[in-house]
């Protein structure tokens, strides 16, 4: 018994989030303050990318964001390799920097424009105290990992391009050899062709690094492609989990299956298909909603 | 397809660069910034070798050159008392300048300090700042001054400082704002993760962006101090050991009618002062504003500059079955440019070459910088600034557009081509409610009354799917949501019963489960009323759900086009098959995770539940 305890602590998930309450307080005396996040829990393993998707408003962010302690937990508990990381001081949380990482959606305000890939790059390494020279040999070395030339340390971010910027950023979250990096949909930015390439490189990254991923996106596809399990969102909670081929093919939860019939399929034969079909399940809803309502 | 090929042109890019990190650079540059450098560099410079140049000591009175004219010995005469009246202007210089630095150095170092800490912490201190700095602001300025020197005394330095005071709210409230406006950014975000200390972050991040204006509102301030202590100075409340411009003034003023000219030096030295610091102000924010150079308009006589039109023909795809349709819209080789600040033109649309028949859905698709917004625009004539139409034809109904008046064009647009946005958000008017908006265009192109487009647009708010029309008719554009806005857009573009509709984007920035609503809505639209669509996309799922016809556009060409169900069957163009190689719907998933620790955790977890069960 004891044993399988200490067995299961020590196998406990890399991150685990239970019931975890986040909300905003509303501008304004004595106003209802905003719940983001009522009640979600989840986790990720070591070396796991865990997708989740939801639509605008279903505190997706939230949830990346408070896992990386920018969000203000009201309530539940983030748990990351056993210790309690929701209401760290800025100085502990600081300490996690070389575990939890960051990618931003815009890779356009996720760089300081008026500084060069070198100093953007250096910046957490100069936190944790490396010499110029290692961190400038480092910074050759993220550059290569993440298929960009070495001379790029030297210009700013405006020359490059989007797809080119969301590398940069890449290579930042992993200067200090994370654990777990968040990633607020990465890619929703880019163009098509240069978002399976950055995708690709994100798995590349995962096999190579172990890194685990806490993969926020709107989009069903690019969530299939690279999670393990996926997490479904919707008005702050989550509702429906589970293994990534099984939640984007042939899902159980009646939002899960409207969200997966809305995307079009790049195809028109089959897309006329899908659209009989959102048809047919909205029919179906509505009129199981109504039953409802009659009981 | 790499993704340098998909960065801006590398000179322009690099030319940017150095226009931006140059500012200095650039502030020489700017004849008004050289000219305003040059005059306050003197200035400085004069006062502060006061010592070495000032003919004799500026407190020597000699009662044989009381108001004295120029001479030799004294090149601007004598004042009042015999003094010599060059020496004093420089040392006057030397404590005007250092009293109104003074100043604006104590307001700096109060206002950017707390107006950063306000900005970038808040809460508390946010607002118990905001409480000090209004009730400083709601002082006034002058009484608080007197009642300071009466307090103090007649010190310039710590009556200057008092006012650095009074004008420390100009620097908080341009540092809190500026601060606010960064702190959110991304980039701040990431620095915090990444582990960065506040101070750091201040420093590096925020500070660096609220440098300019910090620079620009103290030129300014400069010129306010130099002005408020001449004034103290010259009420004869000021510090009576030094010399100041404004006790130059209070004394000449008191021999004005003996030797008028001595009022002029030192009003010359605060007028050129003070405009020398507003100036510079200027000429920086100028600076700044402008990231690039305005583009030249091309001067008549000039040859034009030969458009480069491609002469590789599209892939096309043969119709499945002779089309009846007549053509609506025909884009022949058309090519937009833009006039850069060099003169020279950029072209972003080689030679386009498009037909629209009537009642057919046209998707436009391509990646960014593609050139399929600019072809879509240009067809409306509605460019940007700069952007102009350089060759081809777009006959539309038999009218060539593209050499069509302005006034003409206003006709047309609306009335027979109409738009839909990618933002619906922006591109409703805040300040009106959502009903006016749709009623005006209804009476100004259809000539119908007030109540008759009032009527029509309430069907038409019902037509594309609102659940209460009244409502949103009577609503502002922040009272609904963005599908909602759409919706209302979609409403206005059918309104005036045009023949062409043109959609960019039109459901890019929705929520895919509006999307498809909204997709469904413009099919509905569409077989309904039978107008024509060009849709201007990257998503080939809105293609395949919308589209009889596609054009696919790369680099300001397109590559490929013809029915949408023959080339989602057999692409043909290597771009093409890129694409559809890029697109991740029906790819394999992931599968789950496999590797040692988590075979781990799942048998842990097994017994667990088996231990529980039991």
């Amino acid at each position: 018994m004891t044993e399988s305890t200490s067995a299961s602590r020590a196998g406990e998930p890399l991150l685990v989030i239970d019931d975890l309450v986040v909300e905003y307080p509303a501008k304004g005396f004595r106003k209802q303050p905003f719940r983001a996040l009522k009640g979600v829990s989840i986790d990720i393993k070591a070396g796991e990318c865990v997708g989740l998707v939801g639509e605008s408003g279903s505190g997706k962010t939230t949830l990346g964001r408070a896992v990386l302690g920018l969000a203000p937990v009201t309530g539940g508990s983030v748990r990351f390799k056993g210790q309690e990381i929701g209401h760290l001081s800025r100085k502990a949380r600081r300490a996690l920097s070389d575990e939890i990482q960051v990618v931003f959606q815009d890779p356009y305000s996720s760089l300081n424009p008026s500084l060069t890939i070198e100093q953007t790059l250096a910046e957490p390494l100069r936190v944790k105290k490396m010499s110029a020279a290692d961190s400038s040999k480092r910074v050759r070395k993220l550059l290569d990992q993440v298929g960009l030339p070495s001379d790029a340390a030297d210009r700013l971010p405006r020359e490059f391009s989007g797809g080119q910027r969301q590398r940069i950023a890449i290579a930042r979250a992993l200067a200090l050899s994370p654990e777990l990096i968040v990633c607020d949909e990465p890619v929703s930015a880019l163009d098509l062709s240069t978002q399976a390439r950055v995708l690709d490189l994100f798995k590349d990254i995962q096999e190579e690094t172990g890194v685990a991923y806490l993969f926020v996106s709107h989009d069903l596809a690019v969530v299939r492609h690279l999670s393990h399990r996926v997490a479904v969102m919707y008005h702050g909670e989550i509702v429906e989990y589970g293994d990534g081929d099984k939640v984007t093919s042939d899902p159980d939860h009646p939002y899960t299956q409207r969200l997966l019939l809305a995307a079009p399929v790049p195809d028109p034969i089959r897309q006329e298909q899908r659209r009989a079909d959102r048809r047919r399940l909205l029919e179906s809803q509505r009129e199981m909603e109504l039953q409802a309502g009659a009981v | 397809m790499s993704e340098s090929a998909m960065t801006s042109n590398p000179p322009v890019a690099a030319e940017v660069r150095a226009a931006r990190s140059h500012l200095a650079r650039r502030m020489l540059k700017n004849p008004t910034g050289l000219a305003a450098i040059i005059v306050l560099a003197l200035i400085i410079l004069l006062a502060i070798l006061a010592d070495v140049l000032a003919p004799m000591d500026p407190s020597v009175a000699n009662i044989n050159d009381v108001l004295a004219p120029p001479s030799a010995l004294h090149p601007l005469g004598g004042d009042s008392a015999g003094r010599d009246v060059l020496s004093r202007l420089l040392f006057a210089t030397r404590f005007s300048i250092a009293g109104a630095l003074w100043a604006v150095l104590i307001a700096a170092v109060i206002g950017v300090t707390s107006g950063l800490i306000a900005g970038y912490y808040q809460k508390w201190f946010e607002t118990v700042s905001v409480w000090i700095i209004s009730v400083i602001q709601a002082l006034p300025g002058i009484v608080v001054l007197l009642a300071a020197r009466a307090v103090v005394g007649p010190s310039l330095w710590l009556i200057m400082a008092v006012f650095g005071l009074i004008l420390s709210p100009a620097f908080y409230r341009l540092t809190y704002t500026a601060v606010v406006g960064v702190r959110n950014e991304l980039f701040v975000d990431a620095a915090r993760v990444a582990g960065v200390g506040d101070v750091s972050i201040i420093g590096r991040h925020i500070l660096s962006v609220v440098r300019a204006p910090i620079i620009i509102q103290a030129a300014l301030l400069a010129g306010i101090g130099i002005a408020v202590q001449a004034g103290l100075d010259f009420l004869g409340l000021g510090d009576a050991k030094l010399v100041t411009w404004g006790q130059m003034l209070s004394d000449a003023f008191s021999r004005m009618y003996q030797a008028p000219t001595l009022l002029i030096w030192p009003s010359l030295a605060m007028a050129l002062t003070s405009v020398a610091l507003v100036l510079f102000g200027n000429a920086l924010r100028d600076e700044l504003e402008r990231a690039a150079g305005k583009p030249k308009r091309r001067r008549r006589g000039v040859a034009a500059v030969a458009p480069k039109v491609a002469t590789e023909k599209p892939v096309t795809h043969a119709e499945a079955q002779g089309d009846a349709r007549s053509t609506l819209l025909e884009v022949k080789d058309l090519v937009v440019g833009y006039d850069q600040p060099d003169g020279s033109l950029k072209q972003v649309v080689n030679g386009v070459s498009l037909m629209v028949r009537k009642g057919e859905v046209h998707g436009l698709i391509g990646e960014s910088g593609s050139g399929k917004t600019q072809t879509a625009w240009s067809i409306l004539r509605l460019l940007p600034a700069g952007g102009r139409i350089v060759a081809g034809s777009v006959v539309f109904d038999g009218k060539d557009l593209a050499g069509l008046s302005e006034r003409d064009m206003v006709k047309l647009r609306g009335r027979r081509i109409s738009y839909i946005p990618q933002e619906p958000m922006s591109n409703l008017d805040p300040s009106f409610t959502i009903g006016s908006q749709l009623v005006e265009p209804m009476v100004v192109t259809l000539g119908i009354s007030k109540a008759e487009a009032k009527q029509r647009a309430l069907d038409l708010l019902g037509r594309v799917g609102l659940p209460d029309p009244q409502k949103t008719f009577s609503s502002y554009p922040h009272e609904v949501s963005g599908g909602q806005a759409q919706r209302v857009l979609i409403a206005g573009a059918v309104s005036c019963e045009a023949d062409l509709i043109i959609a960019d984007e039109p459901t890019t920035a929705l929520d895919v489960t509006v999307q498809a609503e909204i997709l469904e809505l413009l099919r509905d639209l569409q077989n309904d009323l039978g107008v024509s669509i060009l849709i201007v996309t990257h998503n080939f799922g809105v293609v395949a759900d919308l589209c009889d016809r596609v054009s696919v556009m790369q680099n300001g060409l397109i590559v490929e086009t013809g029915p949408a169900r023959a080339i989602f069957a057999d692409p043909q163009h290597p771009y093409t098959k890129a694409l559809f190689e890029a697109i991740l719907e029906d790819g394999a998933a992931r599968g789950p995770l496999a590797h040692s620790a988590d075979r781990n955790t799942v048998t842990v977890r097994s017994t667990v539940t088996e231990k529980s069960a039991r």
